[in-house]
């Protein structure tokens, strides 16, 4: 392993963070696309040159970005993402009918064997698959197809779908989040989807036992046990050992279990991360200090995370795709916020050190171990 | 040749300078310009017109000889001004502030 490349998707421009397998020193690039929204860069794990990114401003709509040399150049790609047949209608904020429309991609996920293969997550929420290089990119309906499609409302961030993750034991599962309808997962390459939200219990929703409208804001595995998922809800942190058909919840000792990211260290699966967040009302760190809280036992035991990271007038916000871990032999934690700032822990979560701090506002963190 | 004035992050997505000229089959209307123009370069499409319903985007406008022509029918023939260059037809992102 001969270093680290941090892609970060901010509120006005995407940057590339490089470091030697230290992690000491590190270069920090000039912002690409100057102005525009990145909500998400993501680099082939078949491929590491091979980086998608979702380029996006209320002015001009949405737009793809390809890099097949690490970040140096970049090329746009295709756009047109367009709702399979008529798209219907799903539930608006207030409970009436709402027709389906296009607004950005949230989330890209390169194919664990393809380097032309790569799926979006967009809003309103919906997952594409691309196998021509992001050129051309088809819908995978049967996902808004579900029956409780119509059911579906968005949360404060729009109707977003915001995870998928790959299986990478069955290339015919994937799992996919969405604020707030809630967990899915398909069990054949993405043509039917069911929803997995047994165990989740949200305040608002009066049905305990409701399919649908759970915030999730995240889901991580680690991929050498890719049946357990870590889920960070809007409240609660939950836990499944079944590929999502039972959550339980492990908030265990934590303060307030708000949040948005969740993550799992690379060579421990049973280490998870959190950065708890006051409330959500309050979208800031309880007492204005910034910890991350780190569980050993795969949730209920927490310990603060706070060697290096502001313990008081700190008001960021950690947005659910701003966290990632490098695989190095000490297991590297890193986090971006709304403040610009992007930390790191070369050391697990030990100790921290601020790469980069003055950054607009940071929507995503991706890591790559080179 | 028509002359489009295109704001500033469309002449950097498409390397573009201020001003571009672009030829024009046919009738020189708002879509006949803006095909001719994602002909050419294909990273602006989707970026002016929504792909699903064609409709300018919502925080764009058109304009030409000193008028906001965006609300003009999109088929709508534009001013000899513009057809024979003598005018640029601009797009103008809205200003924000803050």
């Amino acid at each position: 392993m001969s270093g680290v490349r941090v892609l970060v998707g901010t509120r006005k421009g995407a940057f590339i963070l490089t470091s030697d397998g230290k992690r000491d020193k590190w270069e920090v690039s000039e912002p690409l696309f100057g102005g525009w929204q990145f909500y998400h860069l993501k680099a082939s794990p078949v491929d590491p040159n091979r980086i998608y990114a979702s380029q996006q401003n209320d002015w001009f709509g949405q737009t793809m970005q390809r890099s097949n040399d690490g970040g140096k150049t970049w090329e746009t790609v295709g756009n047109k993402f367009l709702y399979e047949g008529v798209p219907g209608t799903h539930q608006w904020y207030d409970g009436t009918p709402h027709p389906w429309e296009f607004k950005r991609v949230w989330h890209l996920e390169p194919s664990l064997t393809d380097p032309d293969t790569v799926y979006a997550g967009v809003e309103d929420a919906a997952i594409f698959k691309s196998t021509d290089g992001g050129q051309n990119w088809l819908e995978l309906s049967g996902l808004r197809g579900h029956n409780t499609g119509s059911q579906w409302a968005p949360g404060a961030g729009g109707l977003c779908l915001h995870t998928i993750l790959l299986d990478p034991k069955n290339h015919s599962r994937l799992y996919v989040a969405i604020s707030s309808a809630g967990a899915f997962r398909s069990d054949d390459g993405g043509k039917t989807w069911k929803p997995i939200t047994r165990g989740l219990h949200s305040k608002y929703i009066p049905d305990p036992n409701a399919e649908v409208g759970h915030c999730v804001h995240r889901i991580a595995f680690h991929p050498s046990k890719p049946d357990t998922l870590f889920m960070q809800k809007h409240w609660d942190v939950m836990r499944s050992d079944n590929a999502g058909d039972l959550w339980t919840k492990v908030s265990g000792n934590l303060v307030t279990d708000f949040g948005f990211v969740i993550d799992v260290h690379a060579h421990e699966p049973e280490t998870v991360y959190i950065v708890p967040i006051k409330s959500d009302a309050e979208h800031y760190p309880l007492d204005g200090k910034l910890q991350v809280f780190r569980s050993r036992t795969g949730g209920n035991e927490w310990e603060p995370l706070t060697k290096g990271l502001p313990q008081s007038n700190c008001y960021v916000n950690v947005l659910r795709e701003a966290m990632d871990v490098d695989s190095l032999d000490k297991c590297g934690v890193y986090f971006g916020t709304t403040g610009g700032q992007v930390y790191l822990s070369a050391d697990a979560g030990d100790s921290w050190k601020t790469i980069v701090h003055d950054l607009p506002p940071v929507i995503s963190v991706e890591v790559q171990t080179l | 040749m028509v002359r489009v004035e295109l704001p500033f992050h469309l002449r950097k997505l498409a390397s573009l300078d201020r001003e571009v000229s672009i030829d024009v089959a046919g009738a020189v209307t708002q879509r006949a310009i803006i095909d001719a123009l994602e002909a050419r370069y294909p990273m602006l499409r989707g970026t002016i017109r929504d792909y699903s319903t064609d409709k300018r985007r919502p925080f764009l406008r058109f304009f030409a000889c000193e008028e906001d022509i965006s609300f003009l029918q999109l088929d709508a023939p534009l001013p000899d001004a513009v057809a024979s260059g003598a005018e640029p037809f601009m797009i103008v992102g809205a200003l924000s502030g803050g």
